[in-house]
């Protein structure tokens, strides 16, 4: 019976790694489009939603499969039970970086606000976030992934910064109006995305340590 | 169990063993939350150390599994709960095996009494070629109950706890060897509850039955549950995880872990517990 679970667990592995890249690809994707206003990158972005959300259920029905087959139990059970969970947060980055392209879309037709936020300092800790939960993720590494909740607080600091220079430059460049709204989004869709690698940094945690740390900072 | 804990409890039944030693003593349960406790219990079975040195606390009216692949003294150490090892020409216990603080192998113990207390069901169903009304009735016969309408009641009582009396009810006077596995291993279950054991030994009690009968096997531990110390060796891992409060596992004699069964299953203290569950050896 191992060696049957082991095979499904490799097929899983393989399945949601490839996941891991094709997530990771089109969130700096949609960042870059952001910055570079590069509408037909923007439209990648969103033509490869599709692929995201077919391998995110195969990944699903895959996990059940081990599950109902095999009902492993330890470390077995808690990989399949962090894949099922994992695979949920990176679909929902998935969105997110479409999100994001959506905006870079409109963003490409305007002219630029010029904002004081430092958008892409703020794209570049959001992306070593995802980066490093999907790295704790694959090297089965608890230190790098308690090093991505650390790392959540910044982002969250950066957002509520960026929502105050937006609120400031409405007020002072009310012709940039939708531009700037459209910044924030992307703003609030990066926090968003580095909320679920949080996620998948607990995720990661559960199944190396078997401790549950959501909503438990003392254990972080 | 501290000394404090274990005089008290052994004052309880007065002298070293004397609950053992008569029939009219009350039933008493145990208060303290540990049934069973070996300290540094061994069995040999002439030089073989086939128990090592095991030391767990059994809590009562809990139900324990006992995990571990063959030849690893999972049955052996069961055994030794009721001393039915005592019928093994060479085999030796040594330490101490103490029920609600009492040394079962003390010398004053009446083993006769002391099974009357802790019942068992075995891997083979195994019901006495009679009818199944005397079946039920046998132990408390035995006991000296002579009365029809209180051995009627008794057996009733068993035969429902044992979820069979439905099944049966009609045909209490037919041979017991004409019921299917499943139905003979829940008579088992129910010949030993009616002499209301506290405590119930299982050994591999579904392995020989088919997945619906061993369904309503392991219904019935969670039925009993709270009711009797239950203790089940087996060799179904997930039977373990379904019925169990608690999990030993044990390797070449020796208890390896020992705890709540759903933190073992999920994640384990010992890499060998979790090489062994996980199906990586063993």
């Amino acid at each position: 019976m191992a060696v049957h679970l082991q095979k499904e667990i490799d097929l899983l592995k393989k399945s949601i790694l490839h996941l891991c890249a094709v997530v990771e690809d089109v969130v700096n994707k949609a960042v870059t489009a952001v910055q570079s206003r590069d509408e037909d990158l923007a439209r990648k972005v969103m033509s490869e939603d599709k692929q995201v959300d077919d391998e995110e259920v195969r990944v699903e029905e895959e996990c059940l499969k081990a599950l109902a087959l095999h009902q492993p139990v330890a470390i077995d059970l808690r990989y399949i039970i962090a894949c099922l969970k994992i695979n949920n947060d990176l679909e929902r980055i998935g969105d997110l970086a479409v999100n994001i392209a959506e905006r870079a879309v409109y963003l490409s037709r305007e002219p630029d606000p010029d904002i004081q936020f430092d958008f892409p300092l703020m794209a570049e800790k959001v992306q070593v976030m995802l980066r490093k939960s999907l790295d704790a993720f694959i090297n089965m590494d608890a230190a790098i992934a308690h090093q991505v909740l650390e790392s959540d607080d910044e982002i969250d600091a950066m957002n509520r910064d960026a929502i105050l220079l937006v609120k400031e430059h409405i007020k002072s460049a009310p012709e940039h109006l939708d531009a700037l709204i459209n910044l924030w989004s992307v703003s609030r869709h990066l926090e968003r995305i580095a909320d679920h690698a949080s996620n998948i940094a607990e995720d990661v945690i559960y199944m190396i340590e078997g401790k549950i740390v959501r909503h438990r900072a003392e254990l972080i | 169990m501290n000394a404090t804990e274990q005089n008290t409890a052994g004052a309880k039944g007065g002298v070293l063993g004397s609950r053992f030693q008569t029939s009219t003593a009350p039933k008493q349960n145990a208060d303290h939350g540990v049934h069973i406790e070996t300290d540094a219990f061994s069995v040999f079975y002439g030089s073989v150390e086939a128990v090592k040195k095991v030391d767990m606390q059994i809590a009562a009216k809990q139900v324990t599994a006992i995990i571990g692949p063959s030849g690893c003294g999972k049955s052996t150490l069961l055994r030794a709960i009721n001393r039915m090892n005592d019928l093994i020409a060479g085999c030796r216990p040594s330490g101490r095996l103490l029920f609600d603080g009492e040394d079962i192998y003390g010398p004053k113990i009446d083993v006769t009494l002391l099974r009357r207390q802790i019942g068992m069901v075995f891997q083979k169903p195994n019901p006495f070629p009679k009818s199944i009304f005397d079946n039920v009735a046998y132990g408390p016969k035995l006991q000296g109950i002579k009365r029809r309408n209180t051995l009627d009641e008794i057996v009733e009582r068993s035969l429902v706890n044992a979820a069979l009396w439905d099944e049966v009810k009609d045909r209490l006077g037919e041979n017991a060897l004409g019921l299917s596995g499943g139905q003979q291993q829940r008579l088992c279950l129910a010949r030993a509850l009616a002499i209301e054991p506290e405590i119930l030994l299982m050994d591999e009690p579904t392995s020989e039955l088919d997945p619906k009968a061993t369904a309503k096997i392991e219904d019935l531990i969670g039925e009993l549950r709270g009711n009797y110390t239950i203790i089940i060796v087996t060799h179904n891992m997930q039977q373990a995880a379904r019925v169990s409060d608690e999990t030993a596992f044990m390797y070449e004699g020796e208890l390896v872990e020992f705890g709540d069964t759903s933190k073992l299953f999920t994640k384990p203290e010992k890499k060998q517990t979790e090489d062994y569950i996980t199906g990586r050896f063993g």
